[in-house]
């Protein structure tokens, strides 16, 4: 890794500017602010916006950039986050409808209908679901919608008020519980077996008439697939308990399996994990929610249908639970997600996942050489989460392995795991860089036990090292401090 | 073509490692049952076939002068904006959990967040939320928690798609939407809710509102337009507790709608109840300035259950493409902006009103948006100007019958307010 910034922090963009210096101009018009407003509504004070020139922009976010890894600079194994390399034929792509504004005539984006309604449909027989809404803007987005059409659901059969439970068992991805909370339930953790999976005896002791859904992840995130899963669900409709299934970690078993014949109702997708679209450092995403037909009126207002060769919105939907996202949802990614679908094709999609599965196994057992253990170690599929040799800590490793050039893997989840490293390789990487990985992480965990004091010190390489979050949160400074 | 870099031979050795043949045995110990489901998918296209054929769907859209608004509209973005924010380090960087190497998305969040805290004038924001409807929903969910009550006021002029999502947000926990004219405010009330310039575009003092729901214990919540306050008074300064948006007008495309983001600020006091990501300045063991994600226990991967929110993925490229955008115009091109903006919509509102049977609903002042009740249906106003190259006349039927909404913006020229003017004219 190398950083191109001499000694002393880096500027802030405020701390680049001077007084009176101007940047791009936009398009003027002469006009005077007090003949539109009265001087009453006027803002008192400017904004204290950096005043800096094009040029020092450009410096300034080029400079910055060189401070920040990413999948097109490095090895990114972030464990359930899928950090796939992004092909820019997807960016080209959607730069091709930047122009379009969402109150124009439906009669003149039927090109954008088109492929929304598409990529609905692929989507659908890629989960194997009779229904779908693009509307979500995120993965925990699609979950809230999904879990407010369960709810909605519930209601019209009049069992709502009885079925306030929801169970996510203890692996579970930390915006399941919050998801269900925000929809309003209550929820209770269901424990794993000795071999990762779901307890399902114990799962089956908390079903019952009081609880609405469970919220499952398959593969979950030891990377394991609930092989008793179609017992599960149907345990569980028997119930009249709704199956949820989050999409995180699609990428393992797209177009192999399908949640939908798995027996779950409700599935959201992460189109910017599984669907090659850019992360962006925190997002857009995309979680399209697909249903099965039983759900079907409750999906969120407008959805995008076909007549003939014409393509509408359909608000006209009395049983949905409303809107989540202004607008349509984030097109752009949409067009991103369509364009990876059309290039794989079925055989492309089930390679990559197969060639993903490939990768994490492979690179398990590198590590395993090296040391590391594999507490719950079935046959993981696209991730896996290993634990270092006693007596090293998780958070050590990975500020060591920025050292080496690689963005350490997800740490310290699933919780129960202890000093977890969770590890998704994606199946865009090569065989050398998962040795190269494996090599490193096992030089630091060598190194690491003879010295522990180097290893308490990483990284050294990076911008700034190991910062003091403890001062960050006691007295937190969240803007510029201008005086 | 599925980006993978394996050759067959490697491929055969990697499985051979693992003690498997084929590719299938990966898949091996699941239910037979599941495997391999007839799915139906086009089949593969190359890189340029592909490319061509979204080409093709992108024909069939009809692009024009836009006139349209109701938080999203055509503005100016700087050539820089696409350059920078599309550079791979930030593009395909995931969340910035590990800090040390993430040092320019967290120094971008937080400068982002300055710039929101000052545009808004309130004391601190987070790294950004999904839209503007979905984080007025957020908004209204915190004031909810600060004020422990269910209750919420609703200004009948915000706009209605925030309305309804508002609205499913609120059901699934149980508090109840009251809509209000006006600025009296109900017994009860958690969250007082405006917009700040309103819907249909107008732009009033909102500081007897914000003292109305003060001597009623509610925290005053306020919709607003990013660029309108560079301009004019921000919510801050009127006594807003809360405020929030859509961030599109700054550095981002139209996209039909999205990814945008959206953004939401709060007074001090209110900062433990935001939900998010923030971006926080702190140094390390030499005494380095750097950022770090700051008081993530307020969030879903620690909190689980009890988080402020199940947010995780926001918008944050989008929220970068603004930090840029603000950072190229500056205080004063983004005023210019925001006044060249108003003076177009202005000019614009009078050209229409020539109209013979077309009558205002908005009264100046007004910023970028207003409304008119037209003498037939806007459905077929809107199809006609599209028709001729325009795309203006929302149909907003709950604010009357005919009512339809317009806005302008600074790239638009005399010549093509004019030209818009005549062809709706002609067809209205």
């Amino acid at each position: 890794m190398s950083y191109c910034w001499p000694e002393g922090d880096f500027p802030l963009i405020f701390e680049r500017a001077k007084e009176g210096r101007r940047g791009t101009r936009p398009p003027r018009v002469e006009a005077d602010p007090e003949a539109l407003f009265g001087p009453e509504l006027l803002r008192e004070a400017p904004p204290r916006l950096p005043e800096v020139s094009e040029l020092e922009v450009v410096r300034h976010y080029t400079n910055l950039s060189r401070r920040q890894i990413g999948v097109n600079t490095t090895f990114y194994p972030l464990g359930s986050c899928t950090m796939k390399y992004n092909p820019r034929a997807l960016e080209a792509a959607a730069a091709r409808f930047s122009d379009l504004h969402p109150y124009q005539d439906p009669a003149s984006f039927q090109g954008a209908l088109a492929l929304m309604y598409a990529l609905g449909e692929y989507l659908k027989a890629i989960t194997g679901m009779d229904a779908i809404t693009l509307q979500p803007a995120a993965g925990a987005h699609g979950e809230l919608t999904g879990m407010l059409v369960i709810r909605a659901y519930h209601k019209d059969r009049g069992e709502l008020d009885q079925r306030r439970v929801v169970l996510v068992p203890d692996s579970a991805h930390g915006s399941n519980p919050a998801t269900a909370s925000m929809a309003g339930f209550e929820v209770r953790e269901v424990p794993s077996d000795a071999d990762g999976e779901v307890d399902l005896e114990a799962l089956k002791r908390e079903l019952g008439e009081h609880v609405a859904a469970i919220m499952l992840t398959n593969p979950n995130t030891l990377g394991l697939f609930e092989r008793r899963i179609l017992s599960l669900t149907e345990a569980a409709h028997a119930a009249g308990v709704q199956l949820y299934y989050d999409g995180a970690n699609l990428n393992a078993i797209m177009g192999w399996v399908r949640p939908g014949d798995m027996g779950f109702d409700v599935v959201h997708l992460n189109l910017h994990k599984t669907f090659a679209t850019p992360h962006g450092g925190g997002g857009p995403g995309a979680g399209p929610v697909g249903v099965k037909a039983h759900l079907a009126p409750y999906l969120p207002v407008p959805l995008v249908e076909k007549e003939g060769d014409r393509y509408r919105l359909d608000f006209d939907r009395p049983k949905s639970i409303g809107r989540v996202r202004s607008f349509f949802g984030n097109f752009g990614v949409l067009v991103r997600a369509y364009v990876y679908i059309r290039m794989l094709g079925l055989e492309g999609l089930k390679r990559a996942a197969a060639l993903s599965v490939l990768n994490a196994r492979y690179l398990k057992e590198k590590l395993k050489e090296k040391g590391f253990s594999v507490p719950f170690d079935g046959p993981t599929m696209h991730e896996f989460v290993a634990q270092p040799p006693a007596g090293l800590k998780a958070l050590d490793l990975a500020k060591a392995l920025l050292d080496k050039g690689f963005h350490p893997p997800t740490i310290y989840f699933p919780l129960i795991v202890k000093e977890a490293l969770m590890i998704e390789p994606t199946e865009t990487e090569s065989k050398e860089t998962l040795e190269a990985f494996a090599e490193a992480l096992g030089e630091i965990a060598a190194r690491g036990q003879e010295d522990p004091d180097w290893l308490a010190g990483a990284p050294y390489t990076t911008p700034v090292g190991r910062l003091d979050e403890v001062k960050a949160n006691r007295k937190p400074v969240l803007t510029y401090p201008f005086d | 073509m599925d980006f993978a870099p394996h050759t067959e031979e490697e491929i055969r050795a990697m499985l051979g490692a693992l003690g498997l043949e084929r590719l299938e045995d990966l898949y091996a110990h699941l239910d037979h049952e599941l495997l391999n489901p007839k799915i139906t998918l086009p089949p593969p296209m190359h890189e340029d076939a592909v490319l061509r054929h979204v080409e093709a769907l992108a024909k069939k859209n009809q692009p024009g002068r836009v006139f349209l608004g109701g938080g999203v509209r055509d503005h100016f973005i700087p050539a820089i904006v696409d350059e920078l924010a599309s550079r791979g380090e930030f593009l395909t960087a995931y969340t910035p959990y590990q800090a040390e190497a993430s040092q320019g998305i967290l120094q971008a969040i937080f400068e982002y967040q300055t710039m929101i805290a000052e545009l808004t004038g309130l004391d601190v924001a987070n790294a950004s939320l999904y839209d503007g409807a979905s984080a007025l929903a957020e908004g209204v969910l915190l004031a909810l928690r600060a004020t422990r009550r269910m209750r919420v006021a609703v200004d009948r002029r915000v706009h209605p798609e925030y309305r309804q999502v508002l609205r499913t947000y609120l059901d699934a926990v149980g508090a109840t939407l009251v809509e209000t004219e006006g600025d009296e405010v109900p017994d009860g009330a958690g969250a007082v809710v405006a917009q700040y310039p309103d819907f249909l575009g107008e732009v009033r003092d909102l500081a007897p509102r914000a003292e109305a729901a003060h001597a009623k214990g509610a925290l005053f919540v306020v919709a607003t337009d990013p660029l309108a306050v560079a301009l004019l008074k921000p919510p801050g300064a009127f006594g807003a507790d809360v405020a929030v948006g859509e961030g599109q007008p700054l550095g981002n495309p139209m996209q039909l709608g999205g990814p945008h983001f959206g953004f939401i600020a709060v007074r001090g006091k209110l900062l433990r109840q935001l939900p998010g990501r923030l971006a926080g300045l702190t140094t390390d063991h030499a005494g380095r300035r750097g950022f770090v994600l700051a008081l993530s226990a307020r969030e879903q991967h620690i909190r689980r259950a009890k988080a402020k929110s199940n947010i995780t993925t926001n918008s944050q490229n989008m929220a970068l493409r603004a930090a840029i955008a603000l950072s190229a115009l500056g205080p004063e091109g983004l005023k210019e902006m925001a006044l060249a903006t108003a003076a177009n919509a202005r000019r614009l509102y009078q050209l229409l009103l020539e109209a013979p049977g077309v009558r205002p609903l908005t009264r100046p002042p007004f910023f970028a948006e207003f409304a008119l009740i037209l003498s037939k249906n806007p459905e077929e106003v809107r199809r006609k100007l599209a028709e001729r190259g325009f795309h203006g006349a929302y149909p907003i039927p709950e604010y009357g019958e005919h009512a339809a909404l317009f806005a302008a913006t600074e790239r638009l020229t005399e010549d093509e307010i004019e030209a818009f003017a005549r062809a709706f004219w002609e067809v209205v």
